[in-house]
């Protein structure tokens, strides 16, 4: 199960093809996709700007693609990803806006991202105990979780939270920030990229080692291929899924704290826009490997940002049809495999 | 006499693997033809060859003397083939009236079906064969013998009169095993060919005429079954001589391991699976219990294992070295030094996807020998695999990256054998269908290791529908009946009656039904 070259080629090859497919969509559009292309790498590699704006988006994404790939191993599909990062990201602001202004920086911060994924966690932890308790499919109870997330964070911004006549939160105490990679490298000219792009590669690493190297991983594994056969063995697999699940969500809510504490410093209405909906797609492409996620996730992370910066000549809607076309790819060439 | 069903050098490949070579087969008509073989020797390839489930790559079928080439069963039992598969066909929710009409309603789509016109046919069937079925049961009350009547009066009302049976005693009693070869030797006068495909050879000699022997795809022998011995068979099936009974050497039980004391269980439902059930295994001990799958074997089985279903009530104990094992869980229990091979390995005992390797260790892989640490220790498992690869003969090309799925059934079998016997401090295993699906080859060396562990001073409970195996290896022998032990044969009365294993099975089959 570790890393081959094999697993490569399906994405690779998902990619190359999508990315043929949007440049026949961007040439019916009336545009050269060569010179489209061109702008996009421009816009991403021209400008240390551009490259910290990839870097931001790679910390949520990776992460939010682990909250999809870590129960994945279990087959477990997490399709909460979203509501996840929403009640991650709004209880790192309101811990960030209601906590004394008298606290120390870096402790103010962890207590901030603490809370995060906290709240990542205990909201995928819920479809984890219907599952195991009243055997309630993950999928169906994540999406509605995701509703009740929009819900929830919705209600508590609009009535008790949101500055007058804002939808968003107050800022806050400025202890509790993630440093911006700028202001202390000053490499990244001013870009969102922070400290936390720290924390998604540790996150991938320790996904990778807990999942394939270490004792728990081995239960965690057998006990979404096998569940009957992991009890004969002496695991605990309702206790597994718990735990898979709830890493998951707490993935989500550290991939929170890195927009509301690193980048945006308090809880916009709408501000997680479909981000969690994409970890599902880096997850699969990277075939749920916690290592090869962080590269899916630079992908995505290109993708989204270059998209947005050549908005002015082709609709971004474009690149959310690359993403979904390369979906398909991944998930037909494993099908095709498998006959 | 005439040829019922003929093969001329048919030959079936599956991509590069050859399933059936050149095979040269003539079936008379009006008798009871036995093909027998080990799993994969070819058997299931050639008889769906015959019902036109698959098409030969060469060769020539022809039947009562007409070339066929079969597009599909529906051609097949237009020629008057019928075929009783090994899991039955059967809607349980449905009638046996209404399960026999299945696929054959003589009725339009909105159009009345003629039920009583089937039902009286139906009757009609039976009775002309020589056995009785109540035709408005539903299909899901009846017994597996019942069930299987009902397959074979399908194949009756649809007129067939060659009838091919995969396994059919693989899942019957002994006393229901001698009904349907009753049932076969009326139905052999009554004109049908029965083409019999089966591992058991105590069977064939009793009740085929002919016997053809397959190995490895192609058909070895065919001979009158009268004129051969069932070490003969076994040789010519596996190409080597096999010792069909393994040697067992007399026993001296040391101090008790497991005491089941009046162990009673129930279902939420009220339904009593355990009722007062007692017994005792002495260290150097196989106790065998016998008796018809469903009479509490697999509830006693998840009690022992520490998996009793939610909601079930637990009456009495049942204890391991003096510890009471009621309300632990598996892996507790493992660690009293207990071990547990399950019936059905593939879904209970190993994760197919992983490694050979990994499945070495599965189930284990709490022992601290395993880890350095920081992680599972490679070293220590590259070394696991390489002594129990050697020991159990397990083959394999790669344990490190083969998955375990991808190994035959003797080898998993084996996979598992070996890394329960080797559990360090193990003094009591539960021993669950042991060859179930295993090869008269593979067979005689999981007796021998099962032998080696009792004479290690293991105690061992030997769970089997196989009353061979049971008499074979047992040093006690009690018979399950409704959740109780009903007879007990002490130590000494196993070991004489051994001796005459025919009259001995007899015996037993008395106790369990």
């Amino acid at each position: 199960m570790r890393l081959q070259t094999k697993q490569l080629i399906t994405p690779v090859l998902s990619i190359l093809l999508a990315f043929l497919g949007s440049a026949a969509i961007i040439a019916l559009t009336g545009r050269n996709p060569l010179v489209i292309f061109q702008k996009m790498s421009r816009a991403i590699f021209g400008s240390p700007y551009g490259l910290g704006q990839v870097l931001f988006r790679l910390g949520t994404l990776s992460l939010v693609g682990l909250a999809v790939a870590v129960p994945y191993r279990l087959r477990l599909f997490n399709i909460g990803g979203e509501g996840q990062l929403q009640m991650g990201a709004f209880s790192a602001a309101i811990a960030g806006a209601v906590l004394p202004g008298f606290f120390p920086g870096p402790a103010a911060a962890f207590i901030c991202i603490l809370a995060a994924m906290t709240a990542g966690a205990s909201w995928a932890l819920l479809a984890g105990a219907l599952k195991v308790r009243f055997g309630i499919n993950e999928v169906i109870s994540t999406i509605m979780l995701n509703f009740i997330a929009q819900g929830i964070t919705g209600y508590f911004l609009t009535y008790h939270f949101a500055l007058p006549s804002t939808v968003h939160t107050a800022p806050v105490a400025s202890g509790a920030f993630i440093p911006q990679l700028d202001s202390f490298t000053g490499l990244f000219n001013g870009s969102p990229a922070n400290a936390s792009i720290i924390l998604s590669l540790g996150a991938a690493l320790f996904f990778q080692f807990l999942l394939f190297h270490s004792r728990y991983g081995f239960e965690m594994r057998a006990a979404g291929l096998q569940a009957e056969a992991s009890d004969y063995g002496g695991i605990d697999t309702a206790r597994h899924i718990l735990t898979a699940m709830a890493a998951g969500g707490a993935a989500a809510g550290l991939g929170a704290a890195n927009i509301v504490l690193g980048y945006k410093h308090y809880y916009e209405l709408g501000m997680t826009d479909g981000t969690g909906f994409t970890g599902i797609a880096v997850a699969l492409l990277a075939g749920a490997n916690p290592l090869l996620v962080v590269l899916t996730a630079l992908f995505f992370a290109m993708l989204e940002y270059g998209g947005l910066s050549v908005n002015a000549y082709v609709p971004k809607d474009i690149f959310m049809i690359i993403q979904a076309l390369t979906i398909f790819l991944v998930i037909g060439f494993n099908a095709a495999r498998k006959k | 006499m005439g040829i019922a069903v003929q093969l001329k050098n048919m030959t079936k490949k599956f991509g590069p693997v050859t399933a059936n070579s050149n095979i040269n087969l003539s079936i008379e008509e009006r008798t009871i033809h036995a093909i027998v073989g080990e799993n994969g020797a070819g058997k299931s390839t050639l008889s769906k060859i015959i019902y036109g489930m698959y098409r030969p790559t060469a060769g020539r079928i022809s039947i009562r003397g007409r070339e066929m080439r079969f597009g599909s069963p529906r051609e097949a039992i237009r020629a008057g083939i019928g075929m009783v598969h090994q899991h039955f066909m059967l809607v349980p929710e449905l009638t046996v009236t209404e399960n026999i009409m299945l696929g054959n309603e003589h009725a339009w789509l909105f159009g009345k079906l003629p039920l009583k016109i089937m039902r009286g046919v139906i009757m009609e069937e039976a009775g002309k064969s020589g056995f009785s079925i109540d035709p408005d049961a539903t299909t899901g009350s009846l017994c597996v013998g019942e069930e299987q009547r009902v397959e074979l009066l399908k194949l009756l009302c649809h007129n067939a009169s060659i009838l091919i049976l995969d396994e059919p005693t693989a899942v019957l009693t002994p006393s229901e095993t001698d009904r349907l070869f009753e049932i076969l030797r009326s139905l052999k006068a009554k004109g049908k060919t029965i083409i019999l495909i089966t591992h058991k050879l105590d069977e064939v000699l009793a009740v085929a005429d002919t016997v053809s022997v397959m190995r490895k795809g192609e058909i070895v022998a065919t001979m009158p079954a009268a004129s051969v011995t069932k070490p003969e068979l076994a040789a010519m099936m596996v190409g080597r001589n096999v010792m069909l009974r393994v040697e067992n050497p007399p026993s001296t039980p040391g101090k008790s391991v497991l005491v089941v004391n009046a162990l009673g269980l129930r279902t939420e439902q009220g339904k009593q699976k355990l009722d007062g059930l007692s017994f005792s295994i002495s260290a150097g001990e196989i106790y065998g219990i016998a008796g018809v799958e469903g009479n509490g074997q697999s509830e006693l089985l998840q009690l022992l294992w520490g998996l009793v279903p939610h909601g079930f009530r637990i009456s009495g104990d049942a204890s391991l070295n003096g510890i009471s094992v009621i309300g632990k869980k598996p892996g507790e229990i493992a660690a009293m030094g207990a071990s547990h091979i399950p019936e059905n390995r593939h879904r209970h005992a190993v994760i197919l996807d992983y490694p050979v390797s990994d499945n070495l260790f599965f189930g284990r892989h709490r022992e601290p020998l395993f880890h350095n640490g920081f992680g599972f220790s490679r070293k220590s498992i590259e070394e696991n695999t390489r002594k129990l690869v050697s020991d159990f003969d397990i083959r394999c090309d790669n344990p490190a990256h083969q998955t375990l799925g991808s190994l035959s059934g003797g080898n998993q079998q084996k996979v598992v054998l070996a890394r329960e016997l080797n559990r360090p401090g193990i003094s009591f295993l539960i021993l669950a269908q042991p060859t179930r699906g295993v090869d008269i080859g593979a067979v005689e060396t999981i007796h021998k290791k099962i032998i080696d562990a009792r004479m290690k001073g293991i105690a061992i409970l030997l769970v089997s529908s196989e009353l061979e195996e049971i008499i074979a290896l047992s040093t006690r022998i009690g018979c399950l009946y409704n959740g109780t032990i009903r007879r007990e044969f002490s130590l000494e009365e196993t070991a004489m009656k051994r001796g005459d294993e025919n009259r001995f099975r007899r015996e037993i089959g008395l106790h369990i039904t």
